[in-house]
């Protein structure tokens, strides 16, 4: 059953991945985008399950845990306290050109597609379909974090361009080892603690969390 | 192993310790002792790999051999004398009021963290483990650069977090495809991610997922080395936050991530050539490397503060050591790191001057520093012979390694030598043109507050001196076995 159904759900799941991360890209509310990021978090943490139960690779459950645990309770439970006492939990970003930004959007997501084709040709996992798809979310935060211009949504931009590298590690190779895993969730946990932080001193310097403030260093 | 476990413990607890006691008064001593400490341990642990050969210890987790023992000593070394120098420097930033106690026990705390980052990601022989050690250095840095809380600096930091998290991202993309190309050759497992069993099989990786993977670390790594166009934040992130930082930053870091793409190129290359394929990685690093020297020239003689233009000239140096290892070759290699030893040497002592000069006068537009000679001549005298080897005259040390790298290119690749040539001669230009009036004429700086580090300029510079004069023997030989490992 399990074994039938099993590379379909994955596939489902990858689908909804990237269904998440045009959301993100579209999304101007930063509450919806921190839900938003909870959830991908979410569907990461099933699909890494998933694959771990169909494949009997038993240290992706470690991974998914980890991912619950980090990506999907305690980083969004920081954002969520961070933008109620920066008091921006209700900010709306006016959004320039949303339809372009998708239509380059559906660019990436060719070309990632394309990238990939000749590496999971090669792979023989399960999951090789996905890598393409894991490529594409990569992508596609890089995308959201350039044309955003508010702080909190760039920073969101940088942990869902984490979780896409994981899910293509889950993909590709069935999960990084163990200590590796653990080094990247230390560190992305490290850089949004010390992201938090600047938030502060850059609303206290600035009065504002949009970054076109932080544009004064130029080559003249 | 003992040397081993020291040089990586002793930055680890000077953090800890620092973090606690950081703000005390003797802190700056507490810091130069652990960074001697750490130095002693790189010493031991290099006088070991020459007596004995490269070393895997800790289940094959680490593994030193001639090419990072080097930079290992190198790194220690310079952070060492930085830390003699941030004695003083931040002990007047602190009168002056720029920097608070609990921003000095960050500094202190965070200057060690830097440094043990630095070592696991020379050390390592993981993949993963250098990509969580290179990442961690980032974020160490970053928490330095902003060490001032000016919004110039908080900005500097800000762009240099966004710029080289997303540029570290990539890197790990391509570092799972690097395990995914070594797990159908190796099985799965932490094996497959060792760099010495990738180098092992190199020949037998799958070429096309190889040069993909480097790719991606190229684009990665390529951002902390500030290699064009992905280095629009160094010169932001050196001239915003405290000098002694600007001097690691410039001096260990770059190199530290040069060290990373150059064990990448190794396996990606070799996998190229034993299936007939051009050798990619050393073309792309050679192209990206001399667009680097060209633009960022370009960039110098436009420059109006001091930090600034020496950030442009370390993009420049940076270019000039990736096209040396793209040409490869035992002799561009060679040179390659030669360079490497120079540059890190030579501008850490500019740095350090620099920061002397910028605190007498209060300033570091160029234009309103002048006469350095004649209040500190120690200052002024560092700052021109810093210059005047960087700049690759002779008999310093650097003019060694750029002849190196020039006839290199004139042998291998003579369209790129006149190129090379024209980028050296405007730099030259820019540069001198600007250090010597702020040298010489008129003064308008003024006593300082605690006597300045002076010592580790000159200690600096003389060994680039010894070093462009006399090389001695098994030192070469040392760099030689280096240049073989790279290719």
């Amino acid at each position: 059953m399990l074994a039938h159904y099993g590379p379909q759900l994955i596939n489902l799941f990858a689908a909804i991945l990237l269904l998440l991360a045009f959301a993100m890209l579209s999304q101007r509310r930063i509450l919806s985008l921190i839900n938003l990021y909870a959830a991908q978090g979410f569907v990461l943490c099933l699909t890494t399950t998933l694959v771990a139960a169909l494949t009997g690779q038993h240290h992706l459950y470690g991974s998914a845990l980890l991912t619950l645990v980090l990506k999907v309770i305690f980083l969004p439970w920081i954002l969520h306290r961070l933008i109620r006492k920066l008091n921006v939990k209700w900010d709306v970003e006016t959004l320039i050109n949303i339809p372009a930004t998708m239509l380059v959007g559906i660019v990436l997501v060719v070309l990632a597609f394309n990238l990939a084709l000749p590496i999971s040709q090669l792979s023989g996992t399960v999951t090789r379909s996905t890598l393409g798809i894991a490529l594409a979310s990569v992508l596609l935060s890089f995308l959201m974090m350039i044309t955003r211009s508010k702080a909190i949504p760039q920073v969101i931009g940088f942990l869902a361009m984490e979780n896409g590298l994981f899910f293509a590690a889950t993909g590709a190779v069935y999960g990084m080892p163990m200590v590796v895993e653990l080094g990247i969730g230390l560190d992305v946990l490290i850089a949004a603690l010390i992201l938090g932080m600047f938030l502060f001193q850059i609303r206290e310097r600035f009065d504002s969390l949009d970054t076109r403030h932080l544009e004064r260093l130029k080559e003249h | 192993m003992p040397e081993m476990l020291l040089l990586l413990l002793s930055p680890l607890a000077g953090a800890l310790v620092l973090i606690l006691c950081g703000h005390r008064n003797r802190a700056a001593e507490i810091n130069v002792l652990f960074s001697a400490v750490t130095f002693l341990a790189a010493a031991a642990l290099t006088a070991r790999i020459v007596a004995h050969g490269p070393l895997r210890v800790l289940h094959e987790q680490f593994f030193v051999d001639p090419l990072n023992v080097f930079l290992v000593a190198l790194t220690a070394f310079v952070g060492m004398t930085t830390a003699l120098f941030s004695r003083p420097y931040m002990r007047i930033e602190r009168d002056r009021g720029r920097v608070t106690p609990a921003g000095l026990r960050l500094y202190h705390s965070m200057f060690q963290l830097f440094s043990f980052t630095m070592l696991l990601v020379l050390t390592t022989n993981n993949l993963g483990i250098m990509w969580v050690a290179m990442e961690g250095a980032t974020l160490t840095t970053v928490v330095l650069v902003a060490l001032y809380r000016t919004p110039a600096s908080l900005e500097a930091a800000w762009k240099y977090f966004i710029l080289c998290g997303v540029g570290i991202a990539q890197a790990l993309f391509g570092t799972i495809l690097v395990y995914f190309a070594a797990e159908r050759v190796l099985g799965p497992g932490i094996g497959s991610l060792l760099w010495t069993h990738l180098d092992a099989v190199k020949g037998s990786l799958e070429p096309t997922v190889m040069s993909i993977a480097f790719v991606f670390l190229l684009v990665g790594y390529g951002t902390k080395v500030g290699l064009v166009p992905l280095h629009s934040w160094l010169p932001d992130a050196h001239a915003e936050g405290p000098t002694p930082v600007s001097a690691v930053l410039s001096g260990l870091l770059l190199n530290v991530a040069l060290y990373a793409l150059i064990r990448c190129k190794v396996i990606t290359d070799g996998s190229l050539i034993r299936s007939g394929g051009l050798p990619f990685a050393g073309s792309l690093l050679m192209g990206f490397g001399l667009l680097s020297v060209v633009v960022a020239v370009f960039f110098l003689s436009r420059q109006r503060d001091i930090k600034r233009m020496f950030a442009y000239s370390s993009i420049e140096h940076m270019g000039l050591m990736a096209f040396a290892f793209g040409m490869g070759g035992p002799v561009a290699s060679f040179a390659g790191l030669l360079h490497m030893t120079m540059h890190s040497l030579t501008k850490s002592a500019i740095f350090f001057s620099v920061g002397h000069a910028t605190q007498k006068t209060g300033t570091q537009v160029m234009e309103n520093i002048r006469g350095l000679m004649r209040v500190n001549p120690t200052v002024g005298w560092g700052l021109l012979l810093g210059t005047v080897a960087i700049l690759g005259m002779p008999p310093f040390g650097v003019f060694a390694s750029e002849f190196l790298i020039l006839t290199q290119a004139i042998a291998m690749h003579p369209w790129a030598a006149p190129i090379l040539l024209g980028a050296l001669g405007m730099a030259f230009a820019a540069i001198f043109g600007k250090v010597q009036p702020m040298v010489f004429g008129e003064t308008t700086a003024s006593r300082l507050p605690h006597s300045p580090a002076l010592a580790p300029v000159f200690a600096h510079l003389a060994i680039v001196l010894l070093l462009g004069l006399y090389m001695p023997r098994y030192l070469a030989l040392w760099y030689h076995q280096a240049a073989l490992l790279v290719g």
